[in-house]
């Protein structure tokens, strides 16, 4: 696993597996083609920093395809819960 | 996400792999595994920590709290095909249960080995009945299933 620089966490703007969709027009905002997450759906693809075993890395969820994931969030770090 | 570190073997048994993200930096999420997590899970977190800063992640997940500015509890199972089978969310102030979750794990890997020819009745567990849909047992599921003896 190679160290990588420090960069802010995107949603790639496609569902895993697939290409994000080109809007020609490019006055339509970004959101527009934003996919969001919704059960039955493919899951919105994302590549973000991450801490992982010691290092500081990144995590692309798309990389674990073939794999059953379980993804968590939670409010923060030294939370109480 | 403690509990879910400390019983990280089950889920790697069931071939899952768990991405955790909050806002925190990775910065921060390495001191909490070193100065926390890996005290109440005995072991270092064996799992990415994303970081979401922006919570760019958390909008598309529909967990971003705007008010707030965190990531609710949203709890996602995705299948080998990148399809989110289940989600839960919730707010901050009430945990997860892990045991739960890979119910549900095992339940869906169940439903997709049989290749959607079995359903999995409410409270399945691994071992038990599960249902196969299809004319016959249309308004018969009373004859099969007793929710009694499953819960």
């Amino acid at each position: 696993m190679s160290e990588k620089k420090a960069g802010c966490a995107r949603p790639t703007g496609a569902v895993v597996g697939e290409s994000a969709v080109q809007k020609s027009d490019e006055t339509t905002p970004k959101e527009a083609v934003m996919v969001t997450a919704k059960v039955g759906s493919k899951a919105p693809d994302f590549e973000a920093p991450s801490y992982y075993r010691g290092e500081f890395t990144s995590v692309k969820l798309s990389d674990y395809l073939g794999k059953w994931v379980l993804l968590c969030f939670y409010p923060g770090d030294f939370t109480f819960v | 996400m403690s509990a879910v570190a400390a019983n990280h073997k089950k889920l790697q048994d069931l071939g899952v792999e768990v991405i955790s993200v909050s806002v925190d930096s990775q910065f921060v999420h390495k001191v909490w595994n070193d100065q926390e997590l890996s005290k109440m899970a005995k072991t270092d977190v064996p799992f990415h920590m994303a970081s979401d800063g922006p919570g760019n992640v958390g909008k598309v997940y529909g967990v971003f709290d705007e008010i707030t500015g965190v990531e609710l509890r949203g709890r996602f199972i995705i299948d080998p095909d990148g399809v989110i089978q289940a989600m839960e969310v919730m707010t901050p102030p009430v945990g997860r249960q892990l045991a739960e979750t890979i119910r549900q794990v095992q339940a869906f890997q169940h439903v997709r080995a049989s290749k959607g020819t079995e359903a999995c009745p409410a409270g399945w567990k691994p071992g038990a009945k599960t249902l196969k849909p299809g004319p016959a047992l249309v308004g018969n599921v009373w004859k099969e299933w007793s929710p009694f003896e499953n819960h």
